[in-house]
This record gives C-alpha cells, structure tokens and sequence, in this order.
C-alpha cells in the first residue's frame, strides 16, 4: 500500500518524531523527561488536578495553556457527581494513549485512517476498596478495550497496528506493569 | 440411644468438642468445672497439629510465663524463656492429663449436620447426639496459597510451612520467601543462614521489636490493654482477623525480627507479589509504602506505652522509651526478578492459612469458608468456634488468650443448655 507518492495524512508529523528518534538516540538526557500534575482538594471527594509544565529535551517547557482536569466520585457513593471518577480518567489516559499510538503507526507504515474509536471497560469489586475482604485488590480485575478502526487497509494490518501502539504505549505499560509510588509528606 | 444411618449407636451427650488443642481443652476444663457431659473428639493424637504441621525449629513467639490455660499455666524455671515444638506439645499433653479431658483421639469427625434440636456428629466408629457442638479445629489448617502460585514457572518448587521442616529439604540454591509475618521472617531467617540466598517479598506486615523498655513486648500489650481489646471495639475487625502474625520470634537472647535484621544479613526485599511473566516475578511499587504503614503502627504501639507508662507507672522502673531505626529500603525498589537468572530455586509461600470445614454441613459458612459467628458464637443456635484469630479480643490469637474466650462462651453454652 506505500508507494512514492503518498497522500496519507492521519495529522501525525512522523518526520518529526523519527527525526526525534534519531537524535535522542544519541542524546539520552535529552530524551529524560518528567511529567507532572498537581491537584488540589476542593471538598468532599471533588479535586481539581492542573498539568502546565513538564520537563524534556534537557530544558523546562509549558503546555501551550494549563489544563484542568477535575475528579469526584458518583452520587452512588454519596459523593456529588462533579466529575469523573479518578478510575475512569485511567481509562481516559489509557485510551488517549492507545489511539494516539494507532494514528502515528499507521502515519508510519502509510495508512489512512477514516475512524478510530475505542470502548472501554474495567470491572472493579469495590469490596476492595472499602475493606469488606482483604483478598480482593483495590484496583481494576482487569480492562478491556475494543477498537473500531475503519482504515484504508486489511483487517489483519489494523490488528498489527493497534498491537503496535500497546507496545510502543506509555499508559499501557504504567497500568501493566508494576510502578513504584513514592508519597512524600508535609504538614502545611 | 437410635440407630443412626450408618449403622453405628447414636450416643447422647450435652456437648461435642471438635479438636484437642489448647482451645478444645480449654473449653473441655470450663465444662468440666461446671460438669457438662462432653466428650472431645480429636482426628489425631493430643496437640496434633503441633505435631505434625510444624517446623522442627520452632518455637512459641509468647514467652513461658504466657503458657496459661483454664486451670493449669507453665512451671517451669525459665518463665521468660520460649518453648520449642517439643516442649509445647508436653504441655498440652500434661494439661489434658491433668484436667482429666475426655479425649478420644485417632477419632476423625467426618460430617456435622443439624438435626432438628440437636447436633449429629459423625466419626469413623460412631455418631454424637448432642445440643450443642463447640469447633475448637484450629485457624491454621490448610495453607493458603494466592491465586499467583497457579503460574509459578516450571523448574520452581513451592513449598508451604506445613511441608517445611528444615532448609536441608530445599535445593541448593535461592529461595523466595513470600509474605513478611513471623513465619516468613523466622524461615527466611533460617534458609538464608543456610547458604541458600532469600529474598521476601513484602506486603503489608506488623512489626514489633521483642524487648521495649526493658519488658517484652507481649507484656506490655497485655499492660496497656491492646491484647483485651474486644472484637467488637475494633475499627476493621475484617482487617485485624486477616492480619499476618507479629514479626516476632522466641529466643534465647530475645533477638528482635524485623526486615532491617533481615536486611543486615544480605536478605533482599521487593514489594508484594504481584505475578509472574515469562520466569520473570513481578512485584508491586508498593514496597516502601508497606513499610512506612508498618513503622508507623509500631510508633503509635509505644506511643501507647509511653503514655501508660507516664499515666500509670514510675517511670524509672523501666528503661526510657526509644524508637527504632526506620525499615531500610532501597530508594527504587526492583520490581522484577528473573527467577532463572537469579539461581531462585524455591517458593516458600508464607502466605497465612485458613481452617478446614470440609466436615461442617451445617450451612454456618459464609462465601469464603469461613463460619460466621459473633465472637464465637455460631449463626447456628448451640454451635461454638474457638481458638480463631481475634475471635473475641486481640490476644485471641494467642494461647493466653483463649482462656477468656472459653469462659465467655461457656457461659453462653451453659445459659443456652438451661435455656
């Protein structure tokens, strides 16, 4: 399906990112970078995250604007419903990473994307997190993704595409592989 | 007396003791002083378990002087000193001796049903009639291992503490020891010193130095009132039933256990276990988290005892209040290891135990196995359990600690019996 003179254009700028890859090859300070997000409580389960900076390419930068992220829980843990659940907004991350990663695959390998749209579910046994039963984890039993892709391509060259973004994929391997959490504390 | 279905005389008999461990004897003595008619049916010899499930180094984790029972208590000359395996299953011995306990041992329950008013407690050679039935079967009875030991990697040999008897059964070779109680720490203690390299893997855990203030610290929790804290006052009791055992062992030198200890010998620690991936063992971030919870627990414990001190006692009696170096760990924690590659040879899973209700028909259990009870007392009217962690107080755990557990449910049994 690649030929000289291909006209594919799924709006990812893969010269760039090649062109990144091969000078942070070289440069692996450069390609050190940190991520961040503060949050502040509001009240009752309703926080407002913000993510402005982050640092890379060995300097600070700033997010064209700050973004503002809130999180509460749902009204059937009498909580207010302001905004979604911390869980989901995993869900959210994971899913923003996964398709970005299809749309820069398939830039890549020159196909073109009509639609991508992604469902996803993560069943949880809350027993966890109220303390009802120490066997059972906190966190999700585990999360399911369905994609629908509509491509200029065969279905097996769309499966080799969204395998390929979860294996070049940030999220994916942040919820798949174990992390270490360290949380500092002090008094205001 | 009826024939039963199987053929064997249904006997008639006020009170059923299933197990003669220091729970069942223990409640066998209170009926006796209030002269019950019972008898206590035992699978295997006196202190089976003790017996047969143990390993040969071990020794009580609650000193001599704690040794008490209904009736009877140790009396020996080193009333500081820990009993081994041995000695502990001569002082159970002694103690059904002494109280004259109506044991039939070699004498397995092979089902309890509820028929009607009564209990029909069925053994190989005969069937029990009785009003009520007291499960004195122990809390340890079948090791639990999580659900991850299902993909343990071909080649690694998982042992549990009731194969365990000594480091010369495991290969040559590494151990990983899963889960930071007194029995992982005491047997990861023991393998290491073997030559055979261990690393624990670390979850939540309770840590307690042996001697604080100059007193060991099982006298001050019974001092300051942490052990009589009652089932019912306690925040979590889901939580506190679930605990792993304190990282204490009984020593001649009164030897605290605690990761640091661990550590100071070579021993590594990763975080809880989370999996395994292609030989490669996965392990959860939340390492240093655990252990700053546990740290922080045992602070509030001696703050306690500092405060009782202050409130209660001469300060200059005991030595002045200390706090302990914080548990050690890595700035990154690992978060894999690649079993293989590292020489791991065995899984040791110190991962807790449950009973064994196989026997029970009548329908007591909740969802997980376990009989539902309100500090011992049975959902089903006449039913007793007894000689659980925490059952009625925190020292429930405890051999010490039964004797009040028995007195109070003897006391319902008996107002049920007369009721």
């Amino acid at each position: 399906m690649s030929d000289e003179t291909s006209t594919v254009d799924n709006g990812v700028n893969v010269k760039a990112l090649l062109e990144a890859k091969e000078a942070l090859t070289d440069a692996p300070e450069a390609a050190l970078f940190k991520w961040r997000a503060s949050c502040e409580w509001l009240n009752g389960t309703h926080s407002k995250s913000s993510v402005e900076s982050y640092y890379g390419l060995g300097e600070e930068h700033k997010h064209r604007s700050e973004f503002g992220i809130e999180t509460d829980h749902p009204l059937v843990f009498a909580a207010e419903d302001n905004a979604a659940t911390p869980v989901e907004i995993v869900l959210v991350g994971l899913a923003g990473c996964l398709t970005a990663g299809i749309a820069a695959v398939a830039q890549n390998r020159d196909i073109q994307l009509k639609s991508v749209k992604a469902t996803l579910e993560a069943p949880m046994n809350i027993q966890g997190i109220l303390g009802c039963d120490p066997d059972v984890r906190n966190g999700f039993e585990g999360i399911t993704v369905n994609y629908e892709v509509d491509a200029d391509c065969s279905q097996k060259d769309i499966e080799a595409l969204v395998a390929q973004s979860q294996k070049r994929s940030a999220v994916f391997d942040v919820v798949a592989n174990p992390t270490n959490i360290t949380v500092n504390v002090k008094k205001a | 007396m009826s024939r039963s279905s199987n053929g064997h005389t249904a006997k008639n008999i006020d009170v059923v003791v299933i197990g003669a461990g220091h729970a069942g004897l223990s409640f066998s003595h209170c009926l006796a002083e209030s002269a019950i008619e019972h008898v206590v049916l035992e699978r295997g010899e006196i202190a089976n378990s003790w017996r047969h499930e143990r390993w040969d180094s071990l020794t009580l984790l609650t000193p001599n002087w704690q040794s008490t029972v209904p009736g009877f208590e140790y009396s020996g000359d080193d009333p500081d000193g820990f009993m081994t395996v041995r000695q502990v299953i001569d002082f159970i011995d002694e103690y059904a001796t002494v109280s004259a306990a109506p044991v039939r041992t070699n004498t397995e329950v092979t089902s309890v049903r509820c028929d009607d008013d009564d209990y029909r407690v069925s053994t190989d050679d005969a069937v029990w009639c009785c009003r009520s039935v007291v499960i004195a079967s122990g809390a340890c009875n079948i090791p639990l291992i999580p659900a991850v030991g299902d993909d343990v990697p071909a080649g690694i040999q998982s042992i549990t503490p009731h194969q365990y008897r000594s480091p010369d059964q495991l290969d040559a070779g590494g151990v990983m020891v899963v889960g930071a109680s007194a029995t992982g720490l005491q047997l990861a203690e023991e393998i290491h010193r073997s030559g055979r390299p261990v690393t624990i893997a670390v979850g939540e855990h309770v840590r307690m130095p042996r001697i604080y203030r100059g007193r060991d610290i099982l006298w001050w929790l019974d001092r300051v009132g942490i052990s009589d804290e009652r089932y019912d006052e306690v925040d979590d009791i889901v939580r506190a039933r679930s605990l792993p055992s304190p990282q204490l062992v009984g020593t001649r030198d009164k030897l605290t256990l605690d990761l640091n200890s661990m550590t100071a010998n070579g021993v590594k620690l990763f975080g809880r276990l989370m999996g395994f991936n292609a030989g490669t063992a996965q392990f959860s971030g939340s390492l240093r988290n655990v252990c700053a919870l546990a740290d922080l627990k045992m602070d509030r414990m001696l703050d306690t005892i500092d405060e009782w001190v202050d409130d209660n006692a001469d300060a200059s009696s005991f030595s002045p209040p200390r706090r302990f170096e914080a548990t050690r760990v890595d700035e990154s924690p690992a978060l894999t290891l690649n079993l293989g590659k590292e020489g791991i040879r065995t899984i040791l899973w110190a991962t807790g135990f449950r009973p064994d209700y196989s026997w029970l028909e009548v329908p007591v259990l909740d969802r997980k196995g376990f009989i539902k009870h309100d500090g011992g007392v049975a959902e089903s009217p006449g039913m007793y359990v007894i000689g659980l962690p925490v059952l009625r107080r925190r020292k429930s755990s405890f051999i010490h600690g039964v004797e009040d557990d028995a007195r109070d449910l003897h006391q319902h049994l008996t107002n049920f019996l007369n009721h």
